[in-house]
């Protein structure tokens, strides 16, 4: 690896602490961004030749605050900014400010910036563009590429976000306990949202998607860091291993959805799977489950499958079954309905999903398990009807694609299912 | 003399590499690898799982339990273990006997990600 990745990487990982840290002394977002940008210019000319700094985060903290400071100084009279020497020779002063920040300050700081991010008032679009932007540090195209919208349109989303939480006037004290574990769930949940923007993405966008889960990837390492005993967190960070391991899985050369049960399971990253299985285990032994946990679980138990038919179909009805009570939603029946069909048959996950039919009447993938219901049960004409009715509902080529397949299939099957039926 | 030598790194930036930039560095290291086991003189070679998976015993009376890395300067790494268990239960009922043998300071247990068991003895 090059010193230049090496550095990016370094810039990367300090982010959130340095940019919540200049936040925490300029209280202005715009400026603590651009401090901690020219901080960065200055790493970049610096560090090749002396090296990296013992804390690369107060270091950027540091210089960044300094060279904002001169700047604001400068807008009053014209004075010269320090030479880089000057600036970059700060070993003693840096020692120092590593050791005030210890873990508590970087934790208060990291955690007021997710905050701020997932502040109530911002919809959730703008909370995770935000975050983005302001934790992640993509830029204004990546994140315009990467929800598919133009880069006009995105920039402003995040102008009005920043606007928006400069009017909240948000109080710059760590957060109480209450109100601490409250957003702990939103910021949980962004990043859960961010996610599955990547994970959503069909085949031909799939790869520009794709940074979108190692982003919600790395903000849930650090969430889980900072709070190292919660069970939620665990499981979410579990959740988004488990998942993005079949990321290589997922789709064909030509970019059509490959079903769990069709997938070449040596393509799974057997070190995501490892991590997510770890995590899932440690966050069991606090007999505190959640719906993340759950979730997690169900992945663990798909991952842990080497064959398809290894899969406990069982436990996976049960976990479902405890998600349904946890979250009610017909959308969690209609995937507990599909364990059923594995455990009690096709007939048993119908009657299971019959009722959800008026609340799901626009929802893709219930007609897409329902045709599938109905066609194991040899009733074809009303699995094309479903399958029908799914491609009319298609989000991506990719979705109706796959559904198409379903009813090549029963034309091609129509003669040997039909009679079986008719017996 | 069998030495041992123990990875430090920064773990954030260790995680902010991609995917391509880990494997990069994968590759160079068992090229290093493969030099010492063709001389015989490999040992295991393990990379543990994030300080995120891990799980700390503190060996008090009763021992005490705590979700993530062993962090004590005070304390210093004086050997380790490699055990095969099922589920961290029962590693940390391994490190529960350990403990209760000898009392004092913490285990901190580390799912491995990668393994390599070498050949050398000492």
């Amino acid at each position: 690896m090059t010193d230049t990745a090496w550095i990016d990487a370094a810039l990367t990982s300090a982010r959130p602490q340095a940019v919540g840290a200049l936040l925490r002394y300029f209280r202005n977002l715009d400026t603590a961004e651009e401090a901690f940008q020219n901080a960065c210019l200055r790493a970049l000319k610096t560090w090749p030749q002396n090296g990296p700094p013992r804390d690369p985060a107060a270091w950027l903290i540091m210089v960044g605050r300094n060279v904002a400071i001169d700047d604001i100084r400068r807008g009053k009279k014209q004075t010269p900014l320090p030479e880089d020497e000057a600036i970059s020779d700060l070993d003693d002063a840096e020692e120092q400010l590593a050791e005030r920040l210890d873990g508590s300050h970087y934790r208060d700081d990291i955690l007021r910036l997710l905050f701020i991010c997932c502040h109530p008032d911002l919809p959730a679009t703008q909370q995770i563009a935000l975050a983005l932007r302001i934790v992640s540090g993509l830029t204004v195209k990546q994140i315009a590429r990467a929800f598919l919208v133009s880069e006009a349109a995105m920039e402003q989303r995040i102008t009005r976000a920043k606007a928006r939480v400069a009017d909240a006037n948000v109080p710059f004290e760590a957060p109480g306990a209450a109100e601490r574990s409250e957003r702990l769930a939103s910021v949980a949940a962004m990043i859960y949202l961010i996610f599955n923007e990547g994970y959503s993405a069909s085949g031909d966008t799939a790869e520009i998607r794709a940074p979108l889960c190692e982003e919600a990837i790395r903000l849930a390492r650090l969430l889980l860091r900072l709070f190292q005993s919660e069970p939620e967190i665990m499981g979410l960070t579990a959740l988004l291993l488990l998942q993005h391991a079949r990321a290589a899985a997922r789709f064909d050369a030509d970019g059509a959805v490959i079903l769990l049960d069709d997938q070449d399971r040596s393509l799974w990253n057997k070190s995501l799977i490892a991590e997510g299985l770890a995590l899932i285990d440690k966050a069991m032994r606090h007999r505190r489950s959640g719906p993340y946990q759950v979730q997690a679980a169900v992945a663990a138990l798909h991952a842990r499958a080497e064959k398809p038919e290894d899969t406990d179909w069982a436990q996976i009805d049960l976990l479902y079954g405890a998600l349904e009570i946890m979250q009610p939603s017909p959308v969690v029946t209609l995937n507990r309905a599909v364990a059923v069909s594995k455990v009690k048959g096709p007939q048993a996950a119908l009657d299971m999903i019959e009722p959800l039919a008026q609340r799901l009447s626009n929802y893709f993938h219930y007609f897409g398990v329902r045709g599938a219901f109905l066609m194991q049960l040899g009733r074809n004409d009303e699995a094309r009807i479903a399958f029908d009715r799914a491609i009319a509902l298609a989000n991506t080529s990719a979705e109706a694609a796959h559904i198409r397949m379903h009813l090549d299939r029963l034309q091609r099957d129509s003669q040997p299912r039909g009679k079986k039926a008719g017996k | 003399m069998l030495y041992a030598i123990l990875c430090y790194h920064d773990e954030d930036t260790v995680g902010s590499w991609t995917k391509e930039q880990d494997a990069a560095v994968m590759k160079k290291l068992t090229v290093v690898q493969d030099k010492l086991t063709k001389q015989g003189r490999l040992g295991p070679v393990a990379r543990l799982l994030p300080t995120t998976a891990a799980t700390t015993l503190r060996k008090d009376d009763p021992p005490l339990v705590l979700d993530g890395p062993y962090a004590e300067t005070k304390e210093q790494l004086l050997g380790f273990y490699l055990v095969d268990c099922k589920d961290l239960d029962e590693a940390l009922g391994v490190a529960r006997d350990l403990g209760a043998a000898n009392p004092g300071g913490a285990y901190e247990i580390r799912p491995v990600g990668h393994f390599t068991a070498g050949s050398v003895q000492p």
